[in-house]
């Protein structure tokens, strides 16, 4: 979740592959479909793009600097652990990665609501989640299919 | 998704002693990047070596890689209609909350402090004010982390 400001700057804003509701649509698309949702926003821009290769380019550039990083870390490990400058800068990524959240949110809340019916459902989405402990893909569902009836 | 892999890979198929899995993944979910990748990585290699990486990695995408292409290619065809145009408006909030929710919910156990988080609130506002690019998020947040040895 903390990828999706940098995969909208990029996908969005530099690269224009796809409009901001499309953007919209997509993170909703990869919240419901299982996996992790970095690599289906990956999947999706790059099959909408470049077809199947597309797809498979996206996904794979989008798992490469995970792979190297591990790779490099596992074989310098004994290093890595004692190391106190990698451990502080990667404590130091704890807020940075609550931060892009927050701005995910904030952007998509800033496109995607746009009328007073919405905001009610964001805030009851929010309190079901929270309160009642909601199951994310059935409130997605049921959020879609509501508005489905509303906007009519 | 973590009790399914280590019954998988350490009581079933003992590829892994339950300690090496254990100190695996604590520094594989120290690592930014995709929780799943980074694991079936470490996994993969422990294993057998790069080519394990390799296919240990293909067998944790491949399935939403499929499903989603599979999505996708009836999406496209069908997003111009109404009724999946006001779907994905009713959904957005919902979406909003998820997201808004995750925020809460990790931010409460990544974040110890409150000098953590105001620097999450200084680095949130990096990017709405100034227009920051993301990236500079990650860079700013890791240097401060060392500035400050914690």
């Amino acid at each position: 979740m903390a990828a999706l400001p940098l995969i909208e700057k990029e996908v969005v804003d530099t690269y224009q592959w796809l409009g901001s509701s499309e953007f919209l649509e997509l993170v909703t698309l990869s919240e419901l479909t299982p996996g992790p949702i970095g690599i289906n926003c990956a999947t999706f821009t790059g099959f909408k793009v470049g077809g199947v290769l597309g797809a498979a380019s996206a996904t794979l550039a989008f798992c490469l600097p995970s792979i190297l990083l591990v790779t490099l870390v596992f074989h310098f490990l004994s290093y890595f652990k004692e190391n106190a400058i990698v451990q502080h800068f990667l404590r130091g990524l704890r807020p940075a990665v609550i931060a892009l959240m927050a701005v995910a949110a904030y952007s998509l809340a800033q496109k995607g609501i746009k009328d007073w019916f919405a905001i009610l459902l964001g805030i009851a989405s929010f309190v079901f989640l929270f309160r009642k402990k909601t199951d994310p893909i059935f409130l997605l569902l049921l959020s879609g299919a509501i508005g489905v009836i509303w906007y009519r | 998704m973590i009790p399914l892999i280590k019954r998988e890979i350490v009581e079933k198929k003992k590829m892994l002693t339950e300690e090496e899995f254990i100190e695996g993944l604590s520094v594989a979910q120290s690592l930014p990047g995709v929780m799943a990748v980074n694991t079936a990585c470490f996994v993969g290699r422990k294993v057998e070596g790069m080519l394990g990486s390799i296919i240990a990695i293909s067998g944790a995408v491949l399935p939403s890689f499929l499903i989603i292409m599979l999505i996708a290619s009836f999406f496209l065809q069908y997003r111009h209609l109404e009724i999946v145009q006001n779907f994905f408006r009713g959904a957005t909030p919902a979406i909003v909350a998820l997201i808004a929710g995750g925020v809460a919910d990790i931010g409460k156990s990544a974040l110890d402090d409150w000098e953590d988080l105001l620097i999450a609130f200084f680095l949130f506002s990096l990017v709405i004010f100034l227009k920051l690019h993301p990236l500079w998020i990650v860079l700013i947040g890791g240097v401060l982390g060392i500035a400050r040895k914690k």
